[in-house]
C-alpha cells in the first residue's frame, strides 16, 4: 500500500483555513434551517384534532373546511405536503390565511418593514450607547475607583436589564404617554411614535451590554499592554479608543449578537405593548384566532432570522480577531 | 467568607436580606391572600365600574367593580405558582437532558449536545408561541411553553455543573473501580450538584414569572376569568389613559417579584466570587510626598535619583510595604541592574520609578527625579513628553506587553506621533529605521505585521525599537529575558548592550539571574525583602562581595566547572513575606553567619570599600573561592 491511499481524502475547502471555517459555519446553520423548517411545517399536524375545524369553528359548514383542508394540502400524503410546502417557501408561497383568505406572504410584506425598522432603530441605539456607557463607567470606576458611582451604575443597569421589555414599555406609556404627553401611547406615525417602543425595546439590552463592556474594559485595562501604551504618556484618547476598544470589541460583539437576536423576541412584546402595526402584533393575533398558516409562516421566518444572525456574528466575530485561529484545528 | 453555606452567607448581604425579606411576604401573599381578600376580589359592584384610584379602590376597580388591589394581592397565588410549575417542567426535561451525556456514549452524547446548542440559541418566546399553536391558548399551554423553553438553560446548567465535578478526585476513582457509568450519574454525580442545582434552578423562577407574565400579558397565558399579574396588566393597559395605577400596580408587582429573586441571585453570585477588598479610600499611582530628606549620594547630575522609596499595598489585612526607603542614582551612560529573588520588590521598585505602578498599590519617596524633574508631582504635559520620548521600558513577556490587535507600526510610530508632533511619514521612517537598528529584518513588512506573526525574540526587540522611537535617557528593563528562550537572551542582552553604547542611554535592569547582571551591568544593587542588602560594582560582585546573601546568590549559580555529581547549591528557607519582616536583618533567619545583634536590630546601609556599601553587621571580607565562569564577565 502507497503512502497516498492512507492519507484522508483533502476537501477542496480544507486547504484555506478561512474558507473551511466558513462552509463548516454555512453547514450548521444549514442543518439548523432545515430543522426548523421541518418543526414549523410539523406544527399543523401537531394540533390535536382538525386544525381547520378548530379556526373556522364547530358552525362552519363541513363544505367550507372540506375546501379549506384541500386548499392547505391536508387531505394529501405527510410527504406531499412536505414537499409542497419547501416548494412554496422556494417559490415565496407561505400559503393562505385561514380568517382573512389572504396569501401569507402579502400579510408578511406588509408587516415586516414596521418590525425591521424597530428592531434596527433599537440596534443601533444599543450599540451606540453601550459602549460609550460602559467605557465611561470603567473609566471611572477603574481600581476601585468612585465607590459610589459603581455602585450607582451597578443598581441602575441592574434594574433595567431585570425589567422586561412590555413592563418597561408599560411605565414609559404611562410616565411619558399618559402623564406629560410628550410621546403617543401607541401606534406608528410620525418620528415621535419611535421614540418609547424603541426605548422600552432598547434600554434593558443598554444596560445590559453596558455591565458587559464595563467588566470588558476594567479587563483589558488590567492587561499588561496597557501598562505598556501607559509607558508610553499617551493622551487619554488615545489610550482608550486605540489600546482599549478594539480589545474588548470581541466579547461586545459577541454579546451584541445574541442581544440582536433576543431583540426579534422583545419586537413582539413590544409591538403589542404600542400597537405596532409589525410581524409581533399579528403573530400573537393569528395565534388568539387561530390562524395557522400566519402563525407558522411568522414562527419560521424570526426563528429563521435569529439562526441567521447568529451564524453572521460568528463569521464577523472570526474574521475580525486578528488573532482568531480558525480552522486550525 | 464564602464558606460552605453560600445562601446563609448571602442572606447576610444587605440584598440579599431584603431580596429574602420580599420573597417571604411574597409567599406569605401567595399562601393567604385568596382567604384575607378573596372575598373582596370577588366582589362584583356595578356602581362603581371602571373606576380610577380612590380612597377606597387604591388601584380603582376593573370592568366589573372589583377592587383591583384586592385581586392583585390574590393573583400573587396563581402568578407564583405557575412559574414555579413552569420551572418543574423545565427541570423535568432539563436535568436528564443534561445528564444524559454523561451517561451515553460519546457519539449520542455530542448529538445531545448539538441539541441543546440549537436549543439555547433560539428566543424562548418563539419557542413559547409555537408550545401555544400546538398545544392551544391557556394556562396549561403556557406553563409547558415557558417550561419548554426553559429546559436548554436547565440542561446547559446541569452539564456545566456535572463537568465542573466530573474530573474531582472520588469521581475519578469511583471510575477507576469500575463502577458503571449510569450508577456514576446517579450516586455520585447528581448528589454532589444537588445543591447548586436546586438553587439555581429556584433562582429561574423569577425568570420564569417575567416569561409567564408577558405570555398572559399578550393573551397567550392565563385565561379569564382566571387572573394572573400578567393577565391584569392586559386588561390594565386597554384603559391606561382613564386609570394608570390599574397597568402600573401589576406592573410593579411583577417587576418586585423579578428584582427579588434577581437580587438573591446577585446576592449568591457574590458571596461565591469574593472579590479582593482594595483599600477603602482613594489612593493614587502618584507619589505623596513624604517628608524632605538628605539627598541621596550621585555622580554629576543623575539621570535618576531615588531617594527613600516605599511601595505600599493596602489589602484587606492591612497595609503591606513591600519596598522600603530604599534609596539610589542612575548616571548618564551608566547600566544599573537590580537582582534579587522574586517577592523581594525590585520589580515594584522599577514600576514605581517607571510612575507605572497598578492601583491600589502606590509609592512615596523623599525624592525621586528623572533628568532633574520631580516624578511625585502630578504629571504636567511638559512632564509626560519627557517621559514618552526620554524614558523606555521593556517588559518581561513580550506575548503579553504588545498590543494584539495594534500592527507593530502602528504601536512604534505613536510615540513619534504624540510627543514629537511627527507626521505619519516620518514617523514610519524612523520606526524602519529603529527596527533596523535593532536588527529586524526586512522591517518594512515587519511593520505591518501583528505581533502574534513575529517570534518572542523579534517582539522583544521591535519592544525595544518603541523605547528608541524617542531619545531614551533611561531605559527600564524589567526581566526582559526572563520569557525567552537562552539563545534568544543573550541577544536580547546584547542589544541593550549595544544601544547603550550607540545612544548613551542609562539603563535600570531589573532581574533574578545574577549572571545576567554580572555580564550586562555596571553596578549592582541586591534586594532582600523589599531593601537594599548591597551596592557593589560588577568587578567586586565577582571578587569580594560582603552580603552573605549575595554570596549566597553567587554560590548558587552552576556553570561549566559545577560538579554535576553533587546537588544543585540553593539558599535554604524562603525569603519572608512582606507582612512578616522582622525587626531586625530581614536575612537573619537564613543566614549562617547571624548572631542575636542581627535578629534585633536592622543593619544600615554603610560604605564598606570604595564602590561598596552593604548593610550587615558581620559582612565577609575574605575573596570567594573560585571565580564562576558565569559570573566573570
Amino acid at each position: 500500500m502507497t503512502a497516498v491511499a492512507v492519507l484522508p481524502r483533502e476537501r477542496w475547502w480544507a486547504t484555506h483555513p478561512r474558507s473551511a471555517f466558513l462552509v463548516r459555519r454555512a453547514m450548521r446553520l444549514a442543518v439548523s434551517l432545515a430543522v426548523l423548517i421541518t418543526l414549523a411545517f410539523a406544527m399543523i399536524h401537531l394540533i390535536p384534532g382538525d386544525p381547520v375545524r378548530t379556526a373556522l369553528g364547530p358552525k362552519a359548514p363541513q363544505s367550507l373546511v372540506a375546501q379549506r383542508r384541500h386548499d392547505l394540502w391536508l387531505d394529501r400524503s405527510l410527504w406531499d405536503q412536505y414537499v409542497h410546502y419547501l416548494h412554496g417557501l422556494v417559490t415565496g408561497d407561505l400559503g393562505t390565511s385561514i380568517s382573512s383568505n389572504l396569501p401569507v406572504s402579502d400579510i408578511i410584506s406588509a408587516r415586516l418593514p414596521s418590525t425591521a425598522e424597530l428592531a434596527g432603530i433599537a440596534f443601533l441605539v444599543i450599540m451606540l450607547l453601550s459602549v460609550p456607557i460602559g467605557m465611561v463607567a470603567a473609566v471611572l470606576t477603574r481600581d476601585g475607583r468612585r465607590r459610589g458611582t459603581d455602585l450607582g451604575f451597578t443598581t441602575v443597569t441592574g434594574l433595567l436589564a431585570t425589567v422586561p421589555e412590555f413592563l418597561l414599555g408599560v411605565g414609559l406609556v404611562v410616565l411619558f404617554g399618559v402623564t406629560l404627553r410628550w410621546f403617543p401611547v401607541g401606534g406608528k406615525g410620525g418620528p415621535e411614535s419611535y421614540v418609547l417602543p424603541v426605548a422600552a425595546l432598547s434600554l434593558g439590552s443598554i444596560a445590559a451590554l453596558a455591565r458587559i463592556v464595563r467588566a470588558e474594559t476594567l479587563n483589558v485595562l488590567g492587561q499588561e499592554y496597557v501598562r505598556t501604551a501607559l509607558s508610553k504618556e499617551l493622551p487619554a484618547r488615545l489610550l482608550y479608543l486605540r489600546h482599549v476598544l478594539p480589545n474588548m470589541l470581541t466579547a461586545t460583539l459577541t454579546l451584541g449578537g445574541l442581544l440582536l437576536a433576543g431583540l426579534i423576541g422583545g419586537t413582539v412584546l413590544v409591538e403589542n405593548v404600542f400597537a405596532w402595526p409589525g410581524l409581533g402584533t399579528i403573530v400573537v393575533n393569528s395565534v388568539g384566532t387561530q390562524d395557522y398558516p400566519v402563525a407558522q409562516a411568522i414562527v419560521l421566518m424570526l426563528g429563521a432570522t435569529v439562526l441567521v444572525i447568529n451564524a453572521v456574528v460568528d463569521l464577523v466575530l472570526g474574521f475580525l480577531d486578528p488573532r482568531s485561529t480558525i480552522g486550525a484545528s | 467568607m464564602p464558606g460552605r453555606r453560600p445562601l446563609a452567607a448571602a442572606l447576610r448581604t444587605p440584598t440579599g436580606a431584603t431580596a429574602a425579606v420580599v420573597l417571604a411576604g411574597l409567599l406569605f401573599l401567595a399562601a393567604f391572600a385568596p382567604a384575607i381578600w378573596g372575598a373582596e376580589a370577588r366582589h362584583v359592584d356595578v356602581a362603581h365600574l371602571l373606576e380610577g384610584s380612590s380612597g377606597r379602590h387604591p388601584l380603582g376597580t376593573d370592568n366589573l367593580g372589583r377592587d383591583v388591589l384586592a385581586r392583585l394581592l390574590v393573583a400573587t397565588r396563581q402568578s407564583l405558582g405557575l412559574a414555579v410549575l413552569a420551572v418543574l417542567v423545565a427541570t423535568l426535561i432539563g436535568v436528564p437532558l443534561g445528564a444524559l451525556p454523561a451517561v451515553l456514549g460519546r457519539r449520542a452524547g455530542r448529538i445531545v449536545n448539538a441539541v441543546i446548542d440549537f436549543a439555547v440559541a433560539f428566543p424562548a418566546l418563539l419557542l413559547a408561541i409555537f408550545v401555544a399553536i400546538v398545544a392551544g391558548v391557556g394556562a396549561q399551554s403556557a406553563v409547558l411553553a415557558i417550561g419548554i423553553a426553559g429546559a436548554p438553560s436547565a440542561a446547559r446548567l446541569t452539564q456545566t455543573l456535572a463537568a465542573s465535578i466530573a474530573g474531582s478526585d472520588y469521581v475519578a476513582a469511583a471510575r477507576l473501580a469500575g463502577v458503571p457509568r449510569r450508577r456514576l450519574l446517579l450516586r455520585h454525580v447528581l448528589p454532589n450538584i444537588g445543591e447548586p442545582l436546586i438553587l439555581n434552578l429556584t433562582l429561574a423562577v423569577g425568570g420564569a414569572l417575567l416569561a409567564m407574565s408577558g405570555l398572559s400579558f399578550l393573551g397567550l397565558g392565563v385565561q379569564a376569568p382566571a387572573y394572573d399579574w400578567g393577565r391584569m396588566l392586559n386588561e390594565g393597559l386597554e384603559r391606561v389613559y382613564v386609570s394608570p395605577a390599574a397597568a402600573l400596580g401589576p406592573g410593579t408587582a411583577v417587576v418586585i417579584a423579578g428584582l427579588a429573586f434577581n437580587g438573591l441571585g446577585e446576592a449568591l453570585a457574590q458571596v461565591v466570587s469574593t472579590r479582593p477588598v482594595h483599600g477603602g479610600r482613594r489612593r493614587d499611582a502618584g507619589h505623596p510626598v513624604d517628608e524632605p530628606a538628605p539627598v541621596a549620594v550621585g555622580d554629576e547630575a543623575p539621570v535618576l535619583t531615588v531617594s527613600r522609596l516605599s511601595v505600599h499595598i493596602p489589602t484587606a489585612a492591612g497595609e503591606i510595604t513591600p519596598v522600603r526607603e530604599i534609596s539610589f542614582t542612575v548616571s548618564r551612560g551608566e547600566i544599573v541592574g537590580i537582582v534579587g529573588e522574586s517577592g523581594s520588590g525590585k520589580s515594584l521598585t522599577a514600576m514605581a520609578v517607571g510612575r507605572l505602578l497598578a492601583a491600589p498599590a502606590y509609592a512615596t519617596a523623599a525624592r525621586l527625579e528623572f533628568l532633574g524633574a520631580d516624578l511625585r508631582a502630578k504629571p504636567t504635559r511638559t512632564l509626560r513628553r519627557l517621559l514618552g520620548t526620554s524614558r523606555a521600558v521593556v517588559f518581561q513577556d513580550p506575548a503579553t506587553t504588545l498590543n494584539p490587535s495594534l500592527t507593530v507600526g502602528r504601536q512604534l510610530t505613536e510615540v513619534s506621533e504624540v510627543h514629537q508632533r511627527m507626521p505619519r511619514r516620518e514617523a514610519r521612517l524612523r520606526a524602519v529605521s529603529r527596527l533596523r537598528s535593532v536588527r529586524i529584518p526586512s522591517p518594512e513588512r515587519r511593520l505591518r505585521q501583528y505581533p502574534h506573526q513575529l517570534s518572542g525574540g523579534m517582539r522583544q526587540r521591535a519592544m525595544i525599537a518603541m523605547g528608541l522611537m524617542g531619545e531614551p535617557q533611561l531605559i527600564i528593563a524589567d526581566e526582559p529575558t526572563s520569557a525567552l528562550d537562552v539563545t534568544v537572551q543573550q541577544q536580547i542582552l546584547r542589544l541593550l548592550r549595544q544601544v547603550n553604547e550607540d545612544t548613551g542611554a542609562a539603563a535600570l535592569l531589573i532581574t533574578h539571574d545574577i549572571a545576567v547582571v554580572a555580564e550586562t551591568c555596571r553596578r549592582v544593587l541586591v534586594m532582600y525583602a523589599g531593601r537594599i542588602v548591597e551596592e557593589l560594582d560588577v568587578r567586586t560582585l565577582c571578587e569580594r562581595p560582603a552580603h552573605p546573601y549575595t554570596r549566597a546568590l553567587i554560590a548558587s549559580v552552576p556553570d561549566m566547572a559545577t560538579d554535576r555529581d553533587s546537588p544543585l547549591a540553593t539558599i535554604a528557607g524562603r525569603p519572608p513575606q512582606p507582612a512578616e519582616i522582622p525587626d531586625g536583618c530581614g536575612f537573619a533567619a537564613r543566614c549562617a553567619f547571624a548572631t542575636e545583634r542581627c535578629r534585633a536590630e536592622r543593619p544600615p546601609l554603610l560604605p564598606l570599600a570604595p564602590g561598596q556599601s552593604a548593610a550587615c553587621w558581620h559582612p565577609r571580607t575574605e575573596p570567594l573561592p573560585a571565580l564562576t565562569d558565569a559570573v566573570s564577565a
